[in-house]
């Protein structure tokens, strides 16, 4: 066995015994294991959606209207008689969707873009992070809603200007990481192996930058699901046909009076996926010792 | 110090031209004119219509009209509301959103600190952690379902409250304050205990302790000062966002201010106004930033060499 094989080894036990360690952190916290088994139920239940919901998406039955939680319809029914659970589930397939997909659209665009500036360095580094500047200081909410006011409200868009935006963190975090590694003496080794600089980044940078990204992509989730129920709210967001938590919130507002069920479960189912996550994120920043700087 | 501010001032102004040029260009590539919905507008109409907003000119042409415009501090007219400047619109909604914003923040602020000190002084007991479960209910409770919800407890079912208007009923103030106000009063709290924990534990506080003076005389003079440092860089930010915020609680709360406006805008494609409301909400967003980061550089010497250094 040579020395390089030794150095590899060495390497890879300290790493395994590393995420052991926080693996072992994180079982200790009950909130962030309650988080993560709630998170895996709501996922199951999205995935599973068309064969557990109790009626068809589009079942309407306008002679029921809108009743209070039964045993037909456990969380009640709106007032084209539509079952609330099945709009719930549908919704949250949407929601969650949402909330995964335009967090990895941001977690590709930052981690590469943030990689390539920290481990060139030099002016290149500095006109890519003083772009990020600038797009940092650009006030997104109001480009957002102008993107969905201007390209009219596709779901698709929504994806990208929603990533568009949580990307920058993601950069600037992914950056600090790669212009520490880039000190070390593994990479060092690499780069004078005659490694070239894309299979640097890709197997020795980023696996050893995962912990951040981890933590941090697990409180992007929240903050992008929250920003497209904030814009279905206002009616930019997901169009009907198609519902999500913060349409179904939007609609139940306003019938709250008479229907308060249509306001309440959607947002509990909302706000509890909230909860759950955040937890979770809270306990792998700790668990896996990330010094934060979410915000 | 002077250096400082003239040098981010410096950095605001590129951006606040990116914003003008993006939004402008953004919204003249808008598919369909603004009066395309209207009914039946004879053709020589919609010319005149056309020529008197300047959307019969090249789009270059139409830019620097704009930007000249601009600096002149005019706006331009709106579309939908003949006869009504953006300006005028913009001078109406500002006040009354600027009040509501005072006091969201306001109560953010007060409730955040006093609940974020409270908990940084006995970390990881009982103390702590019903304020920071708090906290997290406040961070993962959207204004858009709080707002309805008190709306619904404290203004029907307990009838306490308006549900509805701005300055016309007695307390019709509270509920949308509070509902604006809860999500930063619940960030300030973590922001604040983290910064507090952190000075608490350094060596000037064991000092300060040392030589006798009371707890309230440690926290209040000797460790406030540097643990809330993360809060004020916090509020430049956050001012962005209590904007943003705007625009649903005063949707909910039918609050006659600058959010509401923009979101009608944006529903009318009334674009004039939407390009107007977008460059000076963006122009305040930067002054903003611009305030809160010199103020955190005034509190701590540090983090202006870290400036200076990522120039």
């Amino acid at each position: 066995m040579n020395t390089e094989q030794t150095a590899l080894l060495v390497e890879a036990e300290d790493g395994a015994s590393l995420w052991h360690d926080a693996w072992l952190r994180l079982k200790k916290n009950r909130a962030a294991v309650t988080g993560g088994v709630v998170l895996t139920m709501m996922v199951v239940l999205a995935i599973l959606t068309p064969w557990i919901a109790p009626y068809g998406y589009e079942a309407q039955n306008l002679d029921l209207g809108a009743t209070p939680p039964s045993a037909a319809h456990w969380l009640g029914t709106d007032i084209f008689g539509r079952d609330l659970l099945t709009q719930i589930l549908y919704g949250g397939r949407i929601s969650l969707a949402v909330g995964f997909i335009a967090t990895a659209v941001a977690l590709v665009i930052g981690v590469t873009w943030g990689a390539v500036a920290g481990y060139v360095g030099g002016r290149i580094d500095s006109i890519m992070m003083r772009f990020v500047d600038i797009l940092y200081a650009l006030p997104f909410m109001i480009f957002i809603i102008l993107l969905m006011v201007v390209f009219g409200r596709n779901i698709l868009l929504l994806f990208l200007a929603i990533g568009a935006v949580e990307w920058l963190t993601m950069a600037r975090i992914m950056r600090t990481q790669v212009q520490s590694l880039r000190q070390q003496e593994f990479v060092e080794a690499a780069v004078s192996l005659g490694l070239p600089p894309s299979a640097i980044i890709l197997k020795h940078i980023i696996p050893n930058a995962l912990g951040p990204i981890i933590v941090y992509t697990t409180l992007t989730i929240p903050s992008v699901m929250l920003l497209e129920a904030f814009l279905s709210f206002l009616g930019l967001g997901i169009q009907p046909p198609q519902t999500s938590w913060g349409l179904l919130i939007s609609y139940g507002a306003e019938t709250m009076e008479e229907y308060p069920w249509l306001l309440i479960f959607p947002g509990l189912a909302l706000t509890i996926t909230l909860f759950s996550l955040n937890f979770l994120g809270d306990g792998l920043r700790d668990a896996l010792d990330v010094r934060g700087s979410k915000d | 110090m002077l250096r400082f501010i003239f040098w981010r001032l410096l950095q605001a102004i590129p951006v606040i031209f990116v914003v003008i040029t993006a939004t402008f260009f953004l919204v003249r590539s808008a598919p369909g004119g603004p009066f395309d919905s209207e009914k039946a507008v004879l053709p020589e109409v919609k010319r005149a219509l056309e020529a008197q907003y300047k959307l019969d000119l090249p789009l270059h042409e139409q830019y620097i009209a704009y930007l000249g415009d601009l600096s002149n501090g005019n706006l331009g007219p709106s579309f939908k509301y003949p006869g009504r400047s953006v300006n005028e619109i913009l001078g109406s909604g500002l006040p009354v959103t600027a009040e509501l914003g005072l006091y969201a923040l306001s109560f953010a602020l007060l409730i955040g600190v006093l609940a974020g000190v409270f908990a940084a002084l006995r970390p990881n007991t009982r103390q702590d952690y019903i304020p920071m479960g708090m906290a997290m209910i406040g961070i993962c409770m959207p204004s858009f379902l709080l707002g309805p919800l008190l709306l619904l407890i404290f203004g029907i079912y307990l009838d306490w409250l308006p549900i509805a208007g701005w300055g016309d009923l007695p307390g019709d103030k509270i509920l949308p304050s509070i509902t604006l106000g809860s999500a930063y009063a619940a960030y300030i709290a973590r922001l604040s205990r983290a910064g507090m924990l952190e000075i608490l534990s350094q060596d000037y506080i064991r000092t300060a302790r040392a030589k006798g003076l009371p707890e309230w005389r440690v926290v209040i003079q000797h460790a406030l000062r540097g643990g809330l440092i993360p809060v004020i860089a916090f509020l430049g930010p956050a001012f962005a966002g209590l904007l943003a915020g705007s625009f649903v609680v005063e949707t909910i709360f039918q609050i006659p201010g600058l959010g509401r406006f923009y979101v009608q805008a944006a529903f009318n494609r009334d674009y004039t106004m939407i390009l107007g409301t977008t460059v000076f909400l963006s122009t305040l967003i930067v002054f903003f930033n611009l305030i809160s980061d010199v103020i955190a550089a005034w509190l701590n010497p540090r983090l202006r060499a870290q400036f200076k250094g990522g120039a």
